[in-house]
């Protein structure tokens, strides 16, 4: 006994300093902004950097195999000129990673480590498929024109697809690391050895594939806003019309995929935010109606800025597709539904009030327009941009077009008559929501959702086959844009990234003092969760960082091309073939 | 209306109607049908006119015609020779109009400045209650289960005037003797956005720890609310939840099979 007691204090003395040792390393301290704005602003920069890497290549197979199976070179053109925007911003998602790593290693040593105990595995898996992603990167941009022809082609095409697969699977395990801490497996308790806890079950978590497809869907519209933005640049830099119709068409294609993909992004989104209510109550709560609450008034606002910015850019092209003309009046009540929509959903539910106003209201609450503030009216008023984003497509698309079809009319009405349905769905449940229990209306939000996605689908197979063989009104002119459209464009992908840095603080600012959510707190100076308006100016740096980058990559994207486009556009050089696109 | 026979005109006249439906209409045209309303606040007045603005913004310039139509008045009082004694009262009143409105946000005020605060704090997963420890994800009110619901609405009817009446008042509408007294005001459980939205759970946690016992994140509260757990036992506190949901007609908010609840702001 006597040698037991013996052998364990010489354990704790033993153990003692290295403990002691272990605490006085926990935390780094950086110089004037502090430990957690520098680790905030890498990673949030590796994060802009790495959407934009992860959802190009996505838009640029799809350019391709569209050139493939069509013939149709401008396509083909179009992903490599995605992709040479890809090779610059790689190296800066890597930079940006590497910063993040250090700065993690060196300024919260102690979770690092814990971090590392659990995924050791999975980070060498990381950096193996990092490296192959590279190599495939390189393969694919400079094996462009060798693997041009035939069976290469599709070689070549492989190799696209094989980029979007790693990168995919880096994502995806890099996505484990920061759920895990968020929505740790209810097993591992503050007492679980990092070692004890399995490996799966942590990487697997419960918000881990949620944040997996809202990130994959978001990094669509995030490189899609930012193509849009480079064409934009590049279209207002252009000095002839060549160049101006082939970027005004290239802007035209990051808008359509911008907009397209955010319209199921809310979905995806949903899906997230029940997935966060089921993990922990509580932290579902701080996330939509505690103090996480005003950072959903912002978003409403910018994403309301987005629907505006969307829809206009598609009714200024309008003006440059002959036959547009007659769809021209409608677009002022779609505007209006827009208007209305943005105003109903930014509603905030308990209103900033001076005294006098809180008195005069008799709570934080409106007695009228409180109504707007709840979620059946927000649903609704989302739905409805959605349906009138859609539509505004649809006139697009339509507006150079002739049916030949014999059903033509009667096609029409029935594409009319869907979108009334969906709209009266939409506003049945949106009503009827405030007649029933919240527990019942929360399955509202589905039907709304099913109604919505189940037009966009049911129109778009009946546009489909209704336009088969349809005569055109004239070919669209590309260029012929004013320049006020191209800084929608701009707009499209300031704010895109302002949302994705400001939403993102909210996904890791609900584990509010915790490295690890009721696992392993956070005791450094910064465990305080930062106020709204100190996140908005880290946030607000972030964006403007990027954008500088971005903005010097453009201008070397640009270098790299001006002589060829400036040759193609005396004819002289290989791409002198470099057409105007015609058609959508 | 030949005045309105320009986009500039008829822009601003849109923001004009829109500006006296948001600061007079609201507040004034639904009483007449019996719905309750009251002024908007001047952050929320702001927020709607900037709205309509950028969709003015958008509409003037989504076509070519209408933009260069709706730039023309601009440009003509900026440059055009017979515009001069316009162009000249715009120069001055425009920084004058900005001046003033600067002046009427700095200048110095008593009152209180806008509160910015969350009103729906995140409650804890348990919490001790005299000393006892109580699971609140999943509670239901026990009082609905078990004995007369007419006895327990009558112990809640009389634990609510003896104990909440000053504040929430006789009509449970937050307008209680001592209701102006409070910043923020107490609250209106005649809302359908209070205790229609919480489970019981919910509203027992905040009657048992009120003020004192909100999180510390989102402080400062500021809330008046006592802590009634020093006051009241549990039975008194679930027969007056039971009598607040009853007197109201609301129904609480029922737990989701899996215990997720749907969030709002």
């Amino acid at each position: 006994m006597r040698s037991l007691i013996g052998a364990l204090a010489a354990l704790v003395l033993l153990a003692e300093p290295a403990l002691a040792q272990e605490a006085a390393r926990r935390y780094g301290d950086f110089p004037v902004i502090g430990s957690r704005a520098a680790v905030w602003v890498a990673a949030q920069l590796h994060l802009f950097f790495a959407a934009f890497v992860l959802g190009v290549p996505m838009f640029a197979v799809v350019a391709e195999v569209i050139g493939i199976k069509s013939g149709e070179e401008r396509f083909d053109k179009l992903a490599k000129e995605f992709t040479r925007l890809l090779l610059v911003s790689y190296s800066a998602t890597a930079v940006w990673g590497a910063v993040l790593v250090f700065a993690l290693v060196t300024l919260y040593p102690g979770v690092w480590t814990y971090l590392a105990e659990i995924f050791d595995v999975s980070m060498w898996v990381y950096v193996g498929i990092f490296f192959f992603e590279s190599a495939t990167l390189y393969l694919y941009y400079y094996g462009w024109d060798l693997w041009k022809e035939g069976r290469a082609k599709w070689f070549h095409w492989g190799l696209g697809i094989l980029l979007n697969l790693w990168g995919t699977t880096v994502m995806f395990i890099a996505n484990s690391w920061l759920t895990y801490m968020m929505s740790p497996p209810a097993e591992v308790t503050p007492d679980t050895a990092p070692g004890m806890v399995q490996f799966w079950s942590a990487f697997a978590n419960a918000t881990w594939m949620p944040i997996n497809i809202h990130r994959l869907i978001a990094n669509v519209v995030f490189g899609g806003a930012i193509v849009g933005a480079y064409a934009a640049y590049r279209f207002l830099m252009a000095e002839t019309d060549e160049e101006r119709a082939h970027y005004d068409w290239m802007g035209y294609i990051g808008n359509f995929v911008a907009i397209s993909a955010l319209i199921v992004l809310p979905f995806a989104g949903y899906w997230l935010g029940r997935e966060i209510y089921e993990f922990n109550q509580q932290m579902g709560i701080t996330m939509m109606g505690g103090f996480m609450s005003w950072l959903w008034i912002v978003q409403a606002f910018l994403i309301g800025v987005l629907f505006l910015t969307g829809n206009y850019y598609l009714w200024v092209g309008m003006g440059r597709i002959p036959g547009a003309e007659r769809f021209q009046p409608y677009t002022k009540y779609m505007l209006v539904v827009l208007v209305l929509g943005v105003i109903v959903w930014a509603t905030p539910h308990s209103m900033i009030a001076s005294r006098d106003e809180i008195s005069a209201m008799g709570g934080q609450f409106h007695p009228f327009l409180g109504v707007l503030g709840v979620m059946s009216a927000k649903n609704t008023a989302v739905n409805l941009m959605i349906l009138t984003t859609f539509l505004s497509f649809l006139l697009y698309r339509r507006a150079n077009k002739e049916p030949v079809v014999g059903w033509a009319g009667r096609g029409t009405m029935v594409q009319g008559a869907l979108f009334g349905i969906a709209a009266l769905v939409v506003l049945f449940y949106g009503v009827y929501g405030y007649f029933v229990p919240a527990i019942v209306r929360i399955g509202f939000s589905v039907y709304q959702v099913l109604a919505v996605l189940s037009t966009i689908v049911a129109v778009v197979v009946l546009d489909v086959l209704m336009l088969r063989g349809a005569t055109s009104r004239g070919e669209i002119r590309w260029g012929q844009m004013p320049p006020r459209s191209q800084y929608a464009l701009f707009i499209l992908a300031v704010t895109f990234t302002w949302l994705m840095g400001l939403m993102g603080f909210a996904r890791s600012g609900i584990r509010q003092h915790w490295h690890v959510f009721e696992v392993m707190r956070d005791t450094s100076v910064d465990a305080a969760t930062p106020a709204l308006g100190y996140a908005s100016v880290v946030i607000s740096v972030c964006v403007l960082i990027f954008l500088g980058m971005v903005a010097f990559i453009f201008w070397v994207g640009g270098l790299a091309e001006k002589p060829i486009i400036t040759k193609a556009a005396r004819g002289e050089g290989p791409h002198a073939a470099l057409q105007p696109a015609g058609g959508d | 209306m030949r005045f309105l026979d320009t986009p500039f005109r008829q822009a601003l006249a849109v923001l004009v109607v829109a500006y006296v439906l948001i600061d007079f209409g609201i507040p004034y045209i639904p009483p007449l049908f019996g719905v309750d309303s009251a002024p908007v606040p001047n952050t929320v007045v702001l927020q709607y006119l900037l709205t309509v603005l950028a969709g003015l913004l958008l509409w003037v310039s989504d076509n070519d015609e209408r933009w260069t139509e709706f730039k023309r008045p601009i440009q003509e009082v900026l440059v055009r020779p017979d515009k001069r004694v316009g162009r000249a009262v715009l120069l001055v009143a425009v920084p004058v109009l900005v001046a003033f409105v600067t002046w009427g946000r700095v200048k110095p005020e008593v009152t209180a400045p806008p509160s910015f605060r969350s009103i729906h704090p995140a409650p804890p997963r348990s919490i001790t209650f005299q000393g006892e420890t109580m699971q609140l994800a999943g509670l239901e009110n026990p009082l609905r289960s078990e004995g007369s619901l007419e006895a327990h609405n009558e112990v809640g009817k009389r634990v609510y005037y003896q104990n909440c009446l000053p504040c929430h008042g006789d009509a449970l509408d937050g307008l209680g003797h001592y209701a102006h007294g409070f910043n923020p005001a107490p609250l209106n459980f005649q809302d359908v956005g209070t205790i229609a939205q919480l489970t019981e759970s919910f509203v027992f946690w905040r009657v048992a720890k009120g003020g004192p016992g909100l999180p510390r994140e989102g402080t400062p509260w500021n809330s008046a609310m006592p802590a009634w757990e020093n006051l009241l036992t549990a039975d008194e506190i679930w027969s007056v939840i039971l009598f607040l949901y009853e007197q109201t007609g609301n129904d609480p908010r029922t737990w989701e099979e899996a215990g997720a609840e749907e969030g709002e702001h």
